[in-house]
């Protein structure tokens, strides 16, 4: 066996690391554990914190790839998990957790009938025999669901100091979780969980795997603009004069030109060079990851502008504080005043931007495939899902389940994520509106 | 008449100074774009690259690529000439020359033929008459909606109803307008599907992306404006008003609204003349012919003059924009000077 790093795995990982780090951080912070522990106080946010965290998971987990000895595919620990969905193969359409197809085909014997599908087991052959079937599933995996469940409070109650009485919505939560989990543990090896598409891949697999390229677009492009976006717009603020004109300038400039030509401009430019040099990646999913990490750098090119404005003005600001007036007074230099003086005080607006610019982030994905200067073809992510499922939508009848699938998982992230940056934003914010 | 004129004389001419300051800035702007937008089109891609996908054919010859960018005045070099002399060294360059019209507003013709001025004049209209209704009905339905939530400040009710704006504005924009394509129109038949026809008969046609328009834009929308008012309604001034016996209706309306016009005008002015450019995705999902699924045909076919052209446009008038946000400022607030 031997481990595949793509370029976007590295990044994830190193992003992990980096907030384990912040964690770590924050936990030696009086002032900031406070504050991280009035954000979770709130019932609605860590329910949609505990979601997004699963989310992340389930991300981290297809960022691990190998390759076995005998084999030349390269897998991500997610795809063994989901192997049973990704090895089962059909010919075409079925609706979700249905034993046939979705469409009649003349069969061996010469009529005119639905083909069994290849996952589900030959003795279920009609649809009450299937219902139960799935009820008898959904009952066991209900069963684990609870005893998981009731291992893991006990657990919490033996080992840590966490009131399980205070935090319902929470463990409302985490038991839909596990149950969830389970459910699809339990049908994954007998059933399409949400049917298969025209060419009779497992939707659910392909809904599940679009998770890491959603959170690949919404945390690396963040982190790539961070740099920029935090520099210069301490620079503007602390120097001022000459050094202000030119940033205000440069970003200005770049905000002028309108957000989605840019991008569409840039990754058209970009298509035309990987087309051109095609053979210089070792393999198609080196392509795509290459191209992934290039449309999140286009997106940070593009978006840094609106953080940098914020931080220039703060900093112009806490530069007139006597904190900073009596650090300039002792001789510390620039880079010093800069980095451990004013840096920390504008953290906030930083942390706000990266939770507030998360979801819109993975929004805009399924926009720009649809307009064409999306993901490579061969990564799945929801916007390709989408793209696909539109012509699917005027057939008749409708073929609705990769699209529901797709628009489903993708609101659950960004739904989780709006929230949290909500709560996020109203404890960080000095402005916010903190009366909830 | 007269006599104002004379007094506010001072005045007037200050602010017509300041105006001219702010567009005279604005020229620096508009030669970073363009340098920008040259260096994406033509440095990093080179015109040898643009001959190549514009004559599509694998085996295209050098001799090709030579003649289609003499057709298209690309076979100069990018920024200096040394083969010329004088002030030639500058101006016979591509830069040089595909700067200047621009400049001008001449697009020029496109990679494939086409005269980009006569298409766009022609696609202005059907991109005005979707998206003027679309921003003016979104502004009123955002306005009156955040105005009902703060009204409601503190209740249940506006807790639900912020929450479900969240959740409002968690769904993908695509969602919304495939969903109400297939039912409004595709199950329902109220509107047509797609399509569009000039003149009056044109309200037809854009009903539906105007509906969706404002529903997709309206979480979003609204909480912008609510954060706007909550900030007002803390200020002094409201307390005196309401001590005053002011109904709730007054305060709001006649108060927080007015003095809320600030922070609206810097979002709402600088957006309005780029209602030109029209929407990408509305108009390419219901087939209106305007400017937006313009530039996305122009994108999928890869007509890189179009694209340019457009990313031209739209930085002019989000700089005229930002020029009437200026303007705007002076009109809503007097107390704004011009320095």
């Amino acid at each position: 066996m031997t481990f595949i790093w793509l370029w976007t795995d590295f990044l994830l990982w190193v992003l992990f690391a980096l907030s384990m780090i912040a964690v770590v951080k924050i936990r030696g912070n009086e002032l900031l554990s406070q504050k991280w522990q009035k954000i979770f106080a709130q019932p609605l946010a860590l329910s949609a914190f505990i979601v997004f965290a699963f989310y992340i998971l389930i991300g981290l987990s297809d960022s691990i790839h190998f390759r076995l000895d005998n084999n030349t595919t390269t897998y991500s620990v997610l795809d063994r998990a989901l192997l049973p969905a990704l090895e089962a193969e059909e010919k075409t359409y079925s609706t979700p957790l249905n034993f046939e197809q979705f469409s009649k085909e003349y069969l061996d014997n010469g009529l005119r009938g639905r083909v069994h599908l290849n996952l589900v087991s030959a003795e279920i052959t009609n649809a009450s025999d299937n219902t139960k079937n799935l009820l008898s599933i959904s009952a066991n995996a209900l069963f684990y669901a609870v005893s998981i469940f009731v291992v893991f409070i006990l657990f919490l109650a033996k080992f840590t100091a966490i009131n399980t009485k205070n935090n319902r919505s929470a463990f409302v939560t985490i038991f839909a979780l596990i149950f969830f989990c389970t459910w699809v543990v339990l049908l994954m090896p007998n059933y399409h969980i949400l049917g298969t598409d025209k060419a009779g891949i497992d939707v659910f697999y392909k809904a599940v795997k679009s998770i890491r390229t959603g959170m690949i677009f919404g945390l690396l492009t963040t982190l790539l603009a961070l740099p920029p976006a935090i520099i210069l717009g301490l620079m503007a603020g602390y120097f001022k004069g000459k050094t202000d004109d030119v940033i205000q300038y440069i970003y200005t400039t770049i905000n002028a030109i309108p957000g989605i030509l840019l991008i569409a401009a840039l990754v058209l430019i970009l298509q035309v060079y990987m087309d051109e040099h095609a053979s210089d990646y070792a393999s198609a999913l080196e392509r795509s990851d290459l191209k992934l990490l290039l449309l999140c750098v286009i997106l940070a090119l593009t978006s840094w502008t609106g953080l940098c404005r914020l931080i220039r003005a703060e900093t112009l600001k806490l530069s007139e504080l006597e904190f900073v007036q009596a650090a300039k007074v002792f001789g510390v230099s620039n880079i010093k005043i800069l980095f451990n003086h004013l840096m920390p005080n504008v953290m906030h607006l930083v942390l706000i931007s990266i939770v507030l610019d998360f979801s819109g982030l993975v929004l805009i994905e399924a926009v720009l495939s649809y307009v064409g200067v999306g993901v490579d073809a061969t990564t799945m992510s929801w916007g390709n899902m989408i793209n696909a499922a539109r012509l699917e939508l005027s057939t008749d009848p409708v073929v609705w389940w990769p699209l529901a699938s797709s628009f489903i998982f993708m609101f659950i992230l960004v739904l989780s994520a709006n929230l949290f940056a909500d709560r996020v934003r109203q404890v960080f914010d000095p402005k916010g509106d903190d009366n909830a | 008449m007269l006599a104002f004129l004379l007094l506010n004389l001072d005045k007037i001419t200050k602010m017509w100074t300041y105006i001219l300051r702010r567009a005279l800035y604005s020229i620096p702007i508009l030669l970073g774009v363009n340098l920008i937008t040259f260096l994406l089109f033509f440095m990093v891609n080179t015109p040898d690259d643009m001959a190549r996908i514009q004559l599509g054919a694998k085996h295209v010859t050098q001799a090709d690529i030579h003649t289609w960018k003499e057709e298209k005045g690309y076979n100069k070099p990018l920024f200096v000439n040394t083969d010329q002399s004088g002030a030639a060294i500058l101006t016979d360059t591509i830069f040089y020359q595909k700067s200047i019209p621009l400049f001008q507003l001449d697009f020029g013709h496109s990679d494939s033929g086409r005269n980009i001025n006569k298409d766009i004049n022609e696609r202005m209209w059907p991109s005005l008459a979707l998206a003027i209704p679309s921003f003016i009905i979104a502004l009123i339905t955002n306005i009156v909606f955040a105005m009902w939530m703060v009204m409601l400040l503190g209740t249940k009710l506006e807790r639900m109803s912020l929450i479900f704006t969240v959740a409002l504005m968690s769904i993908s924009g695509l969602f919304y307008i495939i969903i109400g394509q297939k039912i409004v129109a595709g199950m329902w038949h109220w509107f047509p599907v797609s399509g569009y026809q000039d003149g009056f008969e044109s309200w037809r046609f854009v009903m539906l992306p105007v509906l969706i328009g404002v529903v997709a834009g309206l979480g979003a929308g609204v909480r912008w404006y609510r954060s706007i008012f909550l900030e007002e309604i803390n200020k002094p001034y409201v307390n005196t008003a309401r001590a005053k016996g002011l109904s709730e209706q007054q305060v709001l309306f006649k108060h927080v609204l007015k003095n809320a016009m600030i922070p609206i005008l810097t979002g709402v002015v600088v957006v309005i003349p780029s209602l030109f450019m029209g929407s990408l995705i509305m108009e390419s999902f219901f087939s209106i012919p305007g400017l937006g699924s313009y530039t996305i045909d122009a994108i999928n076919s890869q007509d890189f003059a179009i694209v340019r052209a457009m990313v031209f446009l739209g930085s002019i008038l989000y700089i005229v924009g930002l020029l009437l946000t200026d303007i705007s400022y002076t009109w809503v607030d007097p107390r704004v000077k011009f320095k």
